[in-house]
């Protein structure tokens, strides 16, 4: 159900909201950036809707929400063991379409892929979608080469103006709210500005300056190409890539004893990086990919390959967080196109 | 007749001197040495009009335009006007040029306008200081430098500032790659360790770098909201004894700085030596005659220093020497 609102109107739904979520969204962490006087924008909790970014893409996904950095499975003492609790508020995130296209390929890992992941499951069944659309093509985002412009399983869909918001909303607990905010309004008759129902469409993006195209003919023989050898001389391993990257989903383990006691402890699990030092060490100290441009290879070949073979579609949403994050200007979109043209 | 000029007043009207006889040179300061670019063409202009078509780029990142006449002082601080405007360098008297050269130009390096290891806006605060302390006829030497690399050579003036910034670590964005514990001790100290899967600072070690914070792919590691400075003192060059400065404050703030040099000022007024050639004698060796003890009790008035800030309660500087 679509509605244009005023802006304190907008704020007065984000306010009823917080009450049922806990709500996460892209803001600006101010003098957090990789550099001095350097900003960084990444999820955490608005205290408005004025103060989500809305006309840049997020440095850093929204996947920090349903896939904790760093998330405790459980704390062990000698013959116990103590889950720690999930989520108690319902939660509500607003990305854009791009990301929106990334929570299906988490699903696909932590809920569809043999079974299900308790800890990820509790998170994403409590979790709520809002787009934020896109009026405009981000610099290096890629979405419509990935068809991952365009979204309409959102639960709901704001856009915030100068003046005005629009709305809209599928029916349930989001709608809820604006429903009584709207009947409030029309009961109060000094009150010029009434919700108005519209239709509402989200913005999307038709064309971006990015554009990829997919290799079709990958194969084992990819594996030696010499354009691995390039990205293995350029690449610091540093995994700003996989972590900024809304669809990467490998984590490692952590067992932790106490030092004050060492018969507690804990044991975590935290996201892991394919480019970062001992990613495939194994005992002895044996590695599958030492080199970096092994690595490299293994994660554009994951992501446009070896996914796609085992789920029918890619792994990249065509984001560019990647392309924007990497501190040696390696392009994953110009990598992916060069392999696309030794094709030709 | 002969040239009649008052050397004196001329130096500190900012000309130098030189080895050609009624010819100098005319000096222009560039606080932090970042400029309008419009700058560039005015000084062509003196240069061309005035000078002998060649300008010097100082060691203290002004410009010395070379070949000037005496006779032609008053039209070049004419010219100079504008420049100084641009740069909004305190002046007593329009179009009368600089009103002092023994406090030099502050220098700086690039800092964190383009650097990537820079801890703060070395050009701001190195003009924040020139609007402080100039003009002046004592001779002071300021820089200013974005991080310990100290590539504006901070430690070879009396007052050298390097940029710090306190780690900031959020655990729960900590990956455990260890970016910043290879970064640190290749680049840095080694003042990280990893326990438990996380990191661990050494207080007494980190210098303030900055280096974890650049190499931290998740932002686990973030720049304190407050900037940081180490203040070295009385690194100088010279016939005497060259000496690199020490460090008399770490984790200490601008207006700390800027209060310490100015209360240096009044130090100095009360014991400089009356035979001081030129009224020119460095802070060092003034420092050197008093005693430390002494320096501290008059630079400390009324500075209120952060809780957090490490003071060296005395300090033996080293250096060559050549006069023992």
């Amino acid at each position: 159900m679509g509605y244009q609102v005023t802006c304190e109107q907008a704020e007065a739904v984000f306010s009823s909201w917080k009450e049922q979520y806990d709500i996460f969204a892209p803001i600006r962490m101010e003098g957090e950036g990789c550099f001095s006087d350097t900003d960084v924008i990444r999820y955490g909790q608005p205290d408005r809707l004025s103060d989500i970014v809305w006309d840049k893409k997020s440095d850093y996904s929204f996947k920090e929400v349903l896939l904790k950095i760093h998330e405790v499975l459980f704390y062990f003492t000698e013959d116990q063991t103590t889950v720690p609790k999930g989520p108690e508020k319902e939660i509500l995130i607003f990305l854009k379409s791009c990301d929106l296209h990334a929570v299906k390929r988490l699903d696909q890992i932590y809920l569809k892929n043999g079974f299900e992941d308790f800890y990820y499951k509790r998170v994403r069944e409590k979790a709520k979608f809002i787009l934020m659309g896109c009026e405009t093509t981000c610099d290096s985002g890629f979405c419509v080469s990935m068809g991952t412009n365009y979204s309409d399983n959102y639960d709901g869909y704001v856009k915030l103006e100068a003046d005005h918001a629009l709305f809209d909303l599928k029916e349930g607990g989001l709608l809820e709210s604006l429903e009584v905010l709207v009947s409030e309004a029309e009961r109060d008759l000094n009150n010029a500005a009434k919700p108005k129902q519209i239709t509402v469409t989200p913005d999307y993006v038709k064309e971006n300056k990015e554009k990829v195209t997919l290799p079709k003919n990958l194969s084992n023989e990819s594996f030696t190409k010499e354009i691995w050898k390039e990205y293995g001389s350029r690449c610091i391993g540093c995994g700003r890539c996989n972590f900024a990257c809304p669809t990467c989903t490998c984590f490692t383990m952590q067992d932790i004893y106490y030092k004050e006691n060492a018969k507690a402890g804990e044991r975590r699990r935290v996201w892991a990086s394919c480019q970062v030092d001992g990613y495939t060490t194994m005992a002895g100290g044996h590695e599958f990919r030492k080199d970096q441009g092994d690595r490299m290879r293994f994660k554009v070949m994951h992501k446009i390959y070896d996914y796609e073979k085992r789920f029918g579609y890619p792994m990249c949403v065509g984001c560019g967080r990647c392309d924007d994050i990497c501190p040696e200007y390696i392009s994953y979109s110009n990598c992916v196109n060069r392999l696309a043209k030794e094709e030709e | 007749m002969g040239l009649d000029v008052n050397t004196k007043k001329l130096k500190k009207n900012a000309y130098r001197v030189s080895k050609e006889r009624g010819i100098g040179a005319s000096r222009i300061r560039v606080p932090g040495g970042y400029l309008d670019a419009r700058v560039l063409g005015m000084v062509q202009e003196i240069a061309e009009e005035y000078g002998n078509g060649f300008v010097h780029l100082t060691t203290r990142q002004g410009f010395e335009i070379e070949g000037i006449h005496f006779e032609d002082m008053d039209a070049i601080n004419e010219k100079l006007q504008p420049i100084i405007e641009i740069l909004e360098i305190n002046q007593e008297d329009k179009n009368s040029g600089y009103p002092a050269s023994g406090t030099r130009n502050i220098s700086a390096c690039i800092g964190n306008n383009v650097c990537p290891f820079a801890n703060y806006n070395t050009a701001n605060l190195a003009k924040k200081i020139e609007k402080e302390i100039f003009p002046n006829d004592l001779h002071f030497k300021v820089a200013c430098t974005g991080c310990s690399n100290d590539c504006a050579k901070a430690r070879m003036h009396d007052f050298g500032i390097i940029g710090m910034t306190m780690p900031q670590y959020d655990p729960n964005r900590c990956v455990n790659c260890q970016a910043c514990v290879k970064g640190c001790k290749s680049l840095s100290v080694g003042a990280l360790r990893v326990e438990n899967y996380k990191i661990v600072r050494d207080e007494e070690k980190c210098i303030g770098c900055g280096v974890c914070v650049t190499k931290c792919p998740t932002r686990a590691l973030t720049r304190s909201k407050k900037k940081y400075y180490k203040l070295a003192i009385m690194g100088r060059t010279g016939k005497k004894n060259p000496r690199l400065g020490e460090d008399f404050l770490i984790w200490t703030d601008e207006e700390s700085i800027i209060k310490i040099i100015l209360n240096t000022y009044e130090f100095v007024k009360e014991h400089i030596s009356p035979n001081a050639p030129g009224g020119k004698e460095h802070i060092g060796y003034i420092i050197d005659r008093v005693g430390f003890e002494e320096f501290k009790k008059w630079v400390l008035k009324d500075v209120n220093l952060l809780p957090e800030t490490k003071i060296k309660e005395c300090i033996y500087w080293n250096g060559i020497h050549f006069d023992r």
